[in-house]
């Protein structure tokens, strides 16, 4: 059916995805496809109150609808010590509200039944009595003096604070701001928005109630990782529980963590013997699950008289919802914000930031991002364009002038990251010939003076990801390692299995190019399977665009692993010495004599069935990789905007993006992920918010108020490239599934900022929406 | 009803959607639901030719009615021209979007057969697609609208070199 | 999210509606393109017993000019009205809105009578109909009675429309000479119902105003009709001053509330820029409509 049949799908090669086939046809199998036999399905009840305490839960009258198997509440599952989970960041999770319910949309009940329509019938007939409490919906909320205690289950809390965690050096930082020439604060608030994948989160948990083992069908991310909590949460020996991550329908983060629908499913599995089904609907994923950002941060920029950076200080304060869920690695209390300083040489930085409890829906996932990276970038991309418009200098050269210079690498930066390789100035000239900035710089000029509202934003962004290594990273304690399992058939075919989870990445095509080019089986014969924790290698998943550069390198290491076995076997065929054959992808030659030569496809065969003497058979290894440093992607990115003075419309005319990701393995899965990215950070940037009115009401809470942008109005992204491998990397890679969301906030408001300030506007929070924009404006005077 | 060109009947409630219906009663599970409010077209089927949400349609309306889903795009083995264009333009990533994406421009090239790009995101722009950022589908429309101008070419062209058929 | 259970009917002639309306209109809800209606059954905000399905009974989707009006049947669906090319040359207005309500797929099922009775304030065409002085002909079994537009709307999805009535069609007087309209509707997104919507209809006299039309959306508890900007037209030639000073009663007319769409005050300001602009562009077209 393809085009790209015939090619042998090495790295650098554009071949056409083999995922492709099934989705074509409507063949997927995305979760609710899945129908056993018996099945039933489960509705889950959820508080309309973001704080309350519940005073009674008749479940009688529900529990008397047709069809309906059994009503759980969290009383029922407190019984089974099921009533509390851990969360993704040491913090304890309600799983079915006993005391208080703590957000909008929190689990309190559950309906079991023989259809769905019936289940969610006899959910509207379950009566909860709730006493209302106030709610706390912001940190300032949450730090007032009298706020309610949220988490009075906790022993020992006594107010809503989380965390404090700081980094970077304070004493030296202070000093460089009394010395400085110019400092230049930002305020400034990324807001909650939501991963939103077009496929919700959901499960089919299958207990055998002979063997004990039980199944679980699961929308995951990480179903290993998954299935480690499993075994904890419920005591269930780790080998007697199956995760079985189908096709994903997108995650983005959203479905890395373990959510109480699927721990109520399992137990309800359990208890009646029973499959049960439970698949969220869209606004039960919009207020409940993983939610991203929600960060309220202070940058300060101290700079000298040249115009050079000298320090940086950060203070954010953090609302993370009612249970402390973020998914990150449990050192890092901020994630990996401490990446703030960015693509500058900053002397010396501090940053300080404190978590709060609100009664907000708990996450803190990092949505299409590593671990708060993308906070991180905003903030020091918003506040470098801020700087440069104070100081009057060109956004582009004061960046230029404060650039990271390519000889510096390996670069160690004031909050102690170790930069593996990069040339941020070759990728700034890239973009901004692309764009043709002299020339748009003037244009905007000779509009201004015309009364226009017009401005370029430029965001010159570095990402850092691939976590771990292992000793620095982790979840819940497991390091962030990853694995490839190859099997090479006797016929030369071969079978990968990965600890990762694909949800659209291409991972069937772009690990089997990996092993075309190592191993030099072509990639149409090489099987790429994920997902099921029952044959694949443990692995830490898919987030924090790791894959490429975790698993992409355990992958080129068991292939190299089979490969030596391979010219092993392919000298005992030719009657050579191992040490004189020259390997070319696909085949071994003697050298001197390239005639004399087997293929890969031969060794394998002769694997299985002419060893040389002493060797053990077969053609199959496993490699667990743990990368000795993360991977820092970066780019520029340019946006030109015009503004509707009358209604504050903003209008994107242009949109240069150019990613510098190492080495690209499959470059049009690269360049469909960087434009995806773009536009889920274009959404961010204008439209996409998750916010609460003061009852603490989630509003956003469909698709209808969180809008995802469309066809019409996502611009036409211009995409441009350089390539600086990274160094540790065995291919080059960096990992790209997240850059452009990162990046590309930043310069969408930064154009926005850039034409509003010759009136002196110096911020407007996302979502850039137009009613704030028309309210800066008219704040200063200019209308229509 | 008629979905996708054969007799299919069932026994439902009123109340049940068209989506559910083609999902349970008929195991047609290429048709997706991504949303409550009608805003994201995951669940887009072809209504006699014309695209529309599944989601918000009672089964029992379509009653005696044409109904076209993503399983009846290809042909057999042969896949339709729309189905070559997001594959080679790369125009899915996880795939939920897609049957819906691909029965929508089918029935736009059917009424346009060269449509322009902003033309081609104007009709996909009641559909949201969280992965691709759209680019690629243009593209791969395009592909299918130029397959389907050089296919109609083509029997002219074997005809005259064939004598016929 | 599925609709709780309801009888459903869908009766093959007008009559027989009208005859189970009669019979249990006030358990029931009429179903036209069903894109208003099950959404809010799909949310249980409505749980009728009986849906009427109206879809099969014929002779209601046409578009057709009738003695110094066009009527517009009850089924004639958004898109019927988007490649009208009846509408285009007679009321290009409608032609020009109608591509901003809802998406393409919607479009393909509801419907513009449909909406009106839905009445909701952030509908697009109650207020193109109210700028247009559209009227509703309604049927029951006891006969037929023929609404104005203005007064139709009594709030927020509440009509004078009675439980055993079905609205046919609606019917739209045809400008006569020199005529002009403009839609503006400022969405947050396509396919968004409006932030603010603003649509304008003016008829000329020579130079001057002859009859002027103006409805907004999303800025009250109905669509409104906006009397005194409209009467400020009638009779003056659209210079500057006439038009700041209708977009600035029209603006006055408007009740919008804070929302997460925007502030009253900003919306109330996209009223006046949007009528102005709006005047200008359908001045443009009347002048170049030759009479
Ligand atoms: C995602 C989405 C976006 C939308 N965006 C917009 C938008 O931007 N602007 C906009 O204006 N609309 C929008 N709509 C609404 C859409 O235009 C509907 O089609 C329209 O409001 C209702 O028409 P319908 O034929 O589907 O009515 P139905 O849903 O069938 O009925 C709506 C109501 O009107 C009553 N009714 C219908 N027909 C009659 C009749 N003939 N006689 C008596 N009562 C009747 C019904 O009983 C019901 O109460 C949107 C809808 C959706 C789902
Ligand atoms: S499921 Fe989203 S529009 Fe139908
Ligand atoms: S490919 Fe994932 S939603 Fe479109």
């Amino acid at each position: 059916m393809s085009s790209t049949m015939h090619m042998h799908g090495g790295i650098g090669e554009s071949i056409k995805r083999k995922e492709d086939a099934r989705f074509l046809r409507g063949k997927g199998n995305y979760l609710d496809d899945f129908v056993l036999p018996n099945m039933l399905h489960m509705a889950i009840l959820r508080s309309p109150h973001a704080h309350a305490r519940i005073k009674s839960i008749d479940t009688k009258a529900a529990s008397a609808q047709p069809g309906v198997i059994a009503v759980v509440t969290g009383e029922l599952m407190a019984q089974h010590k099921l009533a509390w989970m851990p969360t993704l960041s040491g913090d304890t999770q309600a799983v079915l509200a006993t005391d208080k319910v703590r957000f909008q949309g929190q689990e309190v009940a559950a309906v079991i039944a023989e259809t769905k329509y019936q289940a969610e019938d006899a959910r509207d007939a379950i009566e909860v009595e709730y006493e209302i409490l106030a709610p706390v919906t912001s940190p300032d909320g949450a730090k007032a003096p009298g706020a309610s205690l949220i988490r009075d289950d906790k022993e020992g809390q006594k107010d809503n604070h989380i965390y404090h965690w700081e980094s970077g050096d304070q004493v030296t930082t202070q000093a460089a701001f009394a010395k400085a020439h110019k400092v230049v604060r930002l305020h400034t608030f990324y807001p909650r928005c939501h991963p939103s994948p077009l496929e919700t989160c959901g499960c089919i948990a299958d207990v055998n109630g002979v063997t004990g083992k039980a199944t679980i069908y699961m929308t995951s991310q990480a179903p290993h990782a998954i299935r480690t909590v499993f075994a904890l949460v419920t005591g269930l020996p780790e080998q007697q529980i199956r995760i079985i991550s189908p096709d994903i329908g997108g995650g983005f983060g959203n479905k890395v963590p373990v959510y109480p629908g699927y721990v109520v499913a399992t137990a309800a599995s359990l208890l009646i013997g029973r499959p049960v089904k439970w698949v969220e609907d869209r606004t039960e994923n919009l207020i409940s699950t993983g939610f991203a950002r929600d960060y309220h941060m202070t940058g300060d920029l101290a700079v000298d008289e040249n115009g050079k950076m000298t320090a940086l200080r950060v203070h954010l304060d953090s609302d993370n919802g009612a249970f402390f869920a973020d998914a990150q690695p449990s050192k890092f209390k901020a994630g990996l914000f401490h990446i703030v300083t960015g693509s500058y040489d900053i002397p010396t930085a501090h940053v300080t930031a404190d978590g709060y409890y609100t009664n907000k829906a708990p996450g803190g996932v990092a949505f299409r991002c590593s671990f708060r990276v993308t906070e991180a970038s905003y903030l020091i991309e918003r506040l470098v364009t801020n700087a440069a418009l104070e100081l009057g200098i060109d956004q582009a050269e004061f960046r230029k002038k404060n650039f990271i210079q390519p000889e510096q690498f390996p670069y160690t930066s004031a909050t102690g990251w170790i930069y593996d390789s990069g040339d941020y100035p070759k990728a700034m000239d890239v973009a901004l010939d692309q764009l043709g900035y002299a020339e748009l710089k003037k244009d905007v000029e000779a509009r201004r003076k015309k009364g226009e509202v017009t401005g370029i934003g430029i965001a010159s962004f570095t990402e850092v990801v691939g976590a771990g290594h292992g000793a620095e990273f982790d979840i819940l304690g497991l390091r962030m390692f990853d694995s490839a399992e190859l099997r090479v058939h006797p016929t030369g075919k071969a079978l990968l299995r990965m600890g990762v989870k694909s949800q659209g990445q291409g991972h069937e095509t772009t690990f089997a190019q990996i092993v075309a080019e190592e191993l030099g089986i072509p990639a149409q014969d090489v099987l790429v399977e994920e997902g099921d924790t029952d044959t694949a290698p443990y692995g830490l998943g898919t987030y924090a665009s790791r894959s490429t550069p975790v698993a992409g390198a355990a992958t080129a290491m068991v292939s190299r692993q089979l490969r030596e076995k391979a010219r092993k076997l392919a000298a005992h065929l030719l009657e050579a010495d191992e040490e004189d054959l020259v390997w070319e992808r696909g085949k071994f030659y003697v050298k001197g004599s390239p005639e004399r030569s087997k293929t890969i496809q031969e060794a394998a065969f002769a694997a299985y069935t002419n060893l040389p003497e002493g060797m053990q058979a077969g053609l199959e290894g496993v490699h667990y990789y743990d990368p000795p440093n993360m991977t820092y992607p970066f780019g520029t990115y340019a946006v030109v905007v015009d503004i509707d003075k009358g209604t504050g419309q903003v209008k994107v005319k242009r949109m240069v993006a150019v990613d510098d990701c190492g080495v690209r393995i499959n470059p049009m899965i690269v360049e469909g992920q960087i434009q995806g990215g773009l536009t889920e950070g274009f959404g961010i940037a204008f439209m996409e918010l998750i916010t609460f009115d003061a009852d603490g009401n989630c509003i956003g809470s469909n698709f209808m108020d969180y809008l995802l942008p469309t066809a019409w109005e996502t611009p036409k992204f211009e995409i441009g490239q350089t390539v600086t491998p990274s160094p540790h990397h065995p291919l080059g890679a960096k990992g790209v599934g997240e850059s452009a969301t990162v990046g590309s906030p930043a310069a969408f408001v930064n154009a926005v900022i850039d034409a509003l300030s010759p009136y002196g506007i110096t911020n407007i929070d996302m979502p850039v929406t137009s009613d704030k924009v028309w309210a800066a404006l008219r704040s200063k005077g200019v209308t229509e | 009803m008629r979905v996708n060109g054969a007799e299919r009947s069932g026994d439902v409630e009123p109340r049940v959607l068209l989506v559910d219906f083609l999902r349970t009663n008929l195991a047609l599970t290429g048709t997706h639901v991504g949303c409550d409010t009608t805003s994201c077209g995951a669940c887009t089927v072809l209504l006699d030719g014309e695209p529309v949400k599944s989601c918000t349609l009672l089964a029992v309306q379509v009653d005696g009615r044409e109904i076209k889903t993503v399983e009846g795009l290809a042909n057999g083995a042969a896949l339709a021209p729309i189905q070559v264009g997001f594959h080679e333009e790369h125009g899915l990533q996880c795939g939920f979007c897609t049957p819906g994406m691909m029965l929508v421009a089918s029935a736009l090239l059917e009424r346009n057969p060269n449509p322009t790009d902003d033309e081609i995101r104007w009709a996909i722009s009641g559909n949201i697609c969280r992965c691709t950022g759209y680019m690629n589908i243009v593209k791969a429309v395009q592909y299918a609208a130029k397959m389907h101008s050089e296919a109609a070419k083509a029997p002219a062209a074997a005809a005259v070199a064939g004598g016929g058929e | 999210m599925f609709p709780a259970a309801f009888d459903y009917q869908s009766p093959a002639t007008l009559d027989e509606a009208l005859g189970l309306l009669a019979e249990r209109g006030d358990d029931a809800k009429v179903m036209a393109g069903g894109q208003s209606l099950i959404p809010l059954l799909k949310l249980r905000f409505a749980q009728p017993q009986l849906i009427v399905d109206i879809g099969r009974i014929p002779g209601m989707t046409e578009i057709k000019r009738d003695d110094g009006h066009v009527k517009i049947g009850a089924l004639a669906r958004h898109v019927d009205i988007e490649r009208s090319k009846e509408l285009a040359k007679l009321l290009p207005v409608m032609v020009e809105a109608v591509r901003w309500i809802s998406d393409p797929l919607v479009r393909n099922r509801g419907t513009l009578v449909g909406s009106v009775c839905h009445a909701d304030p952030s509908g697009d065409w109650g207020s193109i109909m109210l700028a247009l002085d559209a009227e509703l002909v309604a049927r029951s079994a006891k006969g037929e009675r023929v609404i104005p537009i203005d007064g139709f709307f009594e709030g927020p999805f509440t009509t004078t429309l009675r439980s055993d009535e079905i609205a046919t069609e609606i019917r739209i007087p045809l400008p006569t000479g020199r005529a002009g309209g403009s839609y503006h509707k400022l969405e947050r997104r396509v396919g968004d119902f409006a932030t603010v919507a603003v649509s304008l209809q003016i008829e000329l006299d020579g130079n001057k105003v002859k009859k002027a039309g103006i409805g907004l959306t999303s800025v009250g508890a109905t669509n409104i009709k906006a009397k005194k900007a409209e009467q400020a037209l009638v009779g003056h030639e659209l210079k500057d001053d006439v038009i700041a000073e209708s977009a600035k009663l029209a603006a006055e007319a408007a009740e919008p509330k804070d929302d997460i769409r925007g502030t009253a005050a900003y919306k109330k300001d996209v009223v006046r820029v949007f009528v102005q602009r709006g005047l200008k562009a359908a001045l443009g077209r009347a002048q170049e409509v030759k009479a």
